[in-house]
C-alpha cells in the first residue's frame, strides 16, 4: 500500500446521512474478480440515469468538484454491506479522505487497509465544512485540517495513524506474531471442523 | 467485576493485546464466498503465501447463483468467471467447497448452522455482514471486507478494535406468536434505535421474548444487528442451541464435553454490565412494514406512511433522508399501510429462508392463489431447507398457489443473479435491506416477515396477518 501523503484539494458535498454501501458500488459491479477500476462505478445510480447519461442534479458530475479528494458527507457514512468494493471505488475515483460524523463499523475499517482516511469530526464542523469552496489541506501526521479561516484538529487511532502513513502490509505485521498464533492454537478448545 | 458473554468470548480469542491498540483475535471459522474473495486469494498469490488453516475454512457459491434450472450454464458470463474464479481457488489453495451442484450448498449464514460448522464460544468471520446471523449460537460472528478475508486466509486471525457490549432486553410475551414474529422484533428494535444505533457495539439480546424463540428465529434477530449498525448480534446459548447442533454433518465429535463447558461459561455473569442498553417490550408490538429506504424507516402495518416532519422528530438530516426516501418509494405521507399495491413477493434470504419461514407462509399460501397481479417467488436459504420443505410437500402449496419454487441463493435479497425488479416495480421482501435498488435498479423493497409476505401475495396488498387464522 501506498504510503498516505499530505493533501491539499478543494472539497465534494455529499449532503446526505446513511449513504450505504449498495449506493456507493451497485450489487451489479460486484462480479469482478480485480481490484482496480472500480471508479467508474461509484455512485452508479446516483450519477446516471436509465441510459446511462450523466444526472445534471449529482455533485460528482458537477465539474467544478472534478479532481477534489475529499469527500464530505452525512451521519453513518459506509452502512450496510461489508463490499470492499465500496473503498476501492471511492479511492478508485480519486478521493484519499472521507469526512463525516460517523462511519459505518466494516467501512471504516476497509478504509485503512486502501490508504484512505476517514475523519470523523462533530456535525457543527461538518456542516461549516460541507460549504468550503476554497481548498483545504490535511496533515495527517499533525492531525489537523486547514481551512482558508481555520485549523481543525481530528482525532485518529495511532495505530491506524501509522498504518496509513507508513503505507504498512498488515498481514506482514501480523506474522511477526507467527510463534503466539501458533501457541495460541495448541490451547484451542475449539476443534477443527473437517 | 462480573463479565458479559461477549467478553469471555473476546478474552478467550485475544492472541496479541496491546494498550490503546486494536487486538489480534483469534478465528475458529472462516467462510467464505465468490463475490468478496476472488482479490483475496490473488494477494495471497501475489505475495507467495498460504492458507494457514483449510481445515477451518469452507466456502460456497451463493450471491450470484442462477436459482433456476441448475443444470443449465450460466448465462451472465461474469458471474460465471467469479464462480470458477472460487473453484480454482479453493482447489489451489485446498479449501472445502459446496459447489452450485452440492447438497450441501446455500447460502452462507443458511448452510454453517445446518452443517454444525457454526459453535458456540467460537468466533466466526465471513466476506459478508450478514454474518451477524451466527451470533444466535453464542459465537462471536463478524462480517469484514476482502483486505480481511486475505488476513483471515493467511494469518487465521484479524486486528479488531474491541467493540462495546450493548445489551438489548426483549421482554414480555407475544400475543399471537405465528402473526408476530422475530422479523417484527427486529424491525421494531431497529425502528428505536436507528441504522447506527449500535455502531461500535455488540449487541447481546436478552430476556424473556428471546429466550421464547427458537434457533431459527433467534438467527434472524441477530441477522439484522447489522442493520442497527452493529459490529455483531449474540444470543447466549441454551438447551435449544446444544440441542439445534446435536448430531449434524461437521458436529465436534467431542460436542457433548464442549457442551458442558459452554452450559458453564457461556453466559454474562449477574454482576456485569454494559455499556448501552435498550428495552423493548412486545407484548403489544405489531407486524412491521418498511416504507423508506433504510431498515429504521419502518411502521406498524396499522399505521400509515408517516410524513416527513413525523418521521425526522426535527432532525433537518432524517427529514431531507425521509423526503427522498418517499420520492424514490413513491408514497405520500398518510397512505395506510394495507393500502399499498405490491408487485412482486420474495421469500428468501439469510434472514428469512429457513425451514420454519417456509412452513409459516405456507399456512397463508395453502389452498389460496396469488393475486393476478403479483409475481411471487420462494428462494429457500440452502438446498437443504429445499429438500427439507419438498419432503413436507411445502413446495406443492407455493406452486399451486402460483409461487416459483427456486433453487438455494441470496438471489433477490441483494439481485446480482438475474432475479431482480423491474424500475419501479414494488416488492414484499422477507430480505434485511430496503436500500434504493437494492434488488434491482429502481426497485422499491418493502421489508416484511414471511407471513405478511405470503399474505401480501395473496391480497396484492399489505394486510395485517393477525387477523388471518394461522394456527
Amino acid at each position: 500500500m501506498e504510503p498516505f501523503k499530505n493533501i491539499s484539494s478543494i472539497i465534494t458535498p455529499l449532503d446526505k446521512v446513511n449513504v450505504d454501501t449498495d449506493q456507493i458500488v451497485p450489487k451489479q459491479f460486484l462480479k469482478l474478480v480485480q481490484k482496480s477500476g472500480f471508479g467508474k462505478f461509484l455512485f452508479f445510480n446516483w450519477r446516471y440515469d436509465e441510459a446511462e447519461n450523466k444526472k445534471s442534479d449529482f455533485v460528482l458530475n458537477d465539474s467544478k468538484y472534478d479532481g477534489s479528494k475529499i469527500l464530505v458527507s452525512g451521519d453513518n457514512f459506509g452502512c450496510g454491506s461489508s463490499r470492499e468494493h465500496a473503498v476501492w471505488a471511492l479511492k478508485d475515483y480519486g478521493f484519499s479522505v472521507i469526512i463525516a460524523p460517523s462511519f459505518a463499523d466494516i467501512f471504516f475499517s476497509n478504509c485503512f487497509k486502501n490508504g484512505l482516511l476517514p475523519i470523523s469530526l462533530d456535525e457543527k464542523t461538518v456542516d461549516i465544512l460541507q460549504k468550503e469552496t476554497d481548498p483545504i489541506s490535511i496533515d495527517l501526521e499533525k492531525q489537523t485540517i486547514k481551512t482558508s479561516t481555520q485549523e481543525i484538529h481530528f482525532d485518529i487511532d495511532s495505530h491506524m495513524r501509522k498504518i496509513l502513513l507508513e503505507g504498512l502490509d498488515d498481514i506482514a505485521q501480523t506474522f511477526q506474531y507467527e510463534d503466539k498464533i501458533t501457541e495460541f492454537e495448541k490451547n484451542s478448545k475449539i476443534p477443527s471442523v473437517l | 467485576m462480573g463479565k458479559t458473554l461477549f467478553d469471555k468470548i473476546w478474552e478467550s480469542h485475544v492472541v496479541v493485546e496491546k494498550p490503546n491498540n486494536p487486538s489480534l483475535i483469534y478465528i475458529d471459522r472462516h467462510l467464505v464466498h465468490e463475490v468478496t474473495s476472488p482479490q483475496a486469494f490473488d494477494g495471497l498469490r501475489m505475495n507467495n503465501r498460504k492458507v494457514r488453516r483449510p481445515d477451518l475454512t469452507l466456502a460456497t457459491m451463493d450471491h450470484n447463483v442462477p436459482t433456476n434450472d441448475r443444470s443449465l450454464p450460466i448465462l451472465d458470463q461474469t458471474s460465471a468467471i467469479q464462480i470458477k474464479t472460487l473453484e480454482k481457488n479453493c482447489k489451489d489453495f485446498g479449501i472445502t467447497l459446496f459447489d452450485i451442484n452440492s447438497p450441501n450448498q446455500g447460502i452462507v449464514h443458511v448452510i454453517g448452522p445446518q452443517l454444525g460448522i457454526t459453535l458456540p464460544g467460537s468466533t466466526i468471520v465471513c466476506g459478508d455482514s450478514h454474518t451477524s446471523t451466527h451470533g444466535a449460537f453464542g459465537a462471536l460472528a463478524l462480517g469484514i471486507g476482502t483486505s480481511d478475508v486475505e488476513h483471515v486466509l493467511a494469518s487465521q486471525t484479524m486486528w479488531l478494535e474491541k467493540p462495546k457490549p450493548f445489551e438489548i432486553r426483549v421482554e414480555g410475551k407475544r400475543k399471537n406468536p405465528h402473526a408476530v414474529t422475530a422479523k417484527d422484533i427486529v424491525l421494531s428494535i431497529i425502528k428505536k434505535i436507528g441504522t447506527g444505533g449500535g455502531t461500535g457495539t455488540v449487541i447481546e439480546y436478552r430476556g424473556e421474548g428471546i429466550e421464547d424463540l427458537s434457533m431459527e428465529q433467534r438467527m434472524t434477530i441477530c441477522n439484522m444487528s447489522i442493520e442497527a449498525g452493529a459490529r455483531a448480534g449474540l444470543i447466549a446459548p441454551d438447551e435449544k442451541t446444544f440441542d439445534y447442533l446435536r448430531g449434524r454433518k461437521y458436529t465436534p465429535k467431542n460436542y457433548e464435553s464442549l457442551v458442558e463447558e459452554w452450559r458453564e461459561r457461556l453466559k454474562t455473569d449477574g454482576d456485569a454490565t454494559f455499556e448501552k442498553q435498550f428495552t423493548l417490550h412486545i407484548d403489544d408490538i405489531a407486524p412491521q412494514v418498511s416504507w423508506g429506504t433504510n431498515p429504521e424507516m419502518t411502521c406498524d402495518v396499522t399505521e400509515s406512511v408517516p410524513s416527513p416532519d413525523d418521521f425526522s422528530k426535527g432532525d433537518p438530516n432524517q427529514k431531507k433522508g425521509a423526503e427522498k426516501a418517499l420520492d424514490y418509494m413513491d408514497l405520500k405521507p398518510g397512505t395506510p399501510i394495507e393500502h399499498i399495491q405490491i408487485d412482486r413477493v420474495f421469500i428468501g434470504s439469510c434472514t428469512n429462508a429457513r425451514l420454519e419461514d417456509l412452513i409459516e407462509a405456507s399456512k397463508i399460501v395453502k389452498g389460496q392463489k396469488i393475486s393476478p397481479n403479483v409475481r411471487a417467488m420462494v428462494v429457500p436459504g440452502s438446498q437443504m431447507v429445499k429438500k427439507q420443505a419438498e419432503e413436507m410437500g411445502l413446495d406443492k402449496i407455493f406452486i399451486d398457489a402460483n409461487f416459483e419454487w427456486r433453487e438455494a441463493g441470496c438471489s433477490m435479497c441483494l439481485g446480482m443473479n438475474p432475479d431482480i425488479l423491474s424500475p419501479g416495480e414494488r416488492c414484499a421482501s422477507t430480505s434485511n435491506r430496503n436500500f434504493e435498488g437494492r434488488q434491482g435498479t429502481g426497485g422499491r423493497t418493502h421489508l416484511v416477515s414471511p407471513v405478511m409476505a405470503a399474505a401480501a401475495a395473496i391480497n396484492g396488498h399489505f394486510v395485517d396477518v393477525r387477523k388471518l387464522d394461522l394456527s
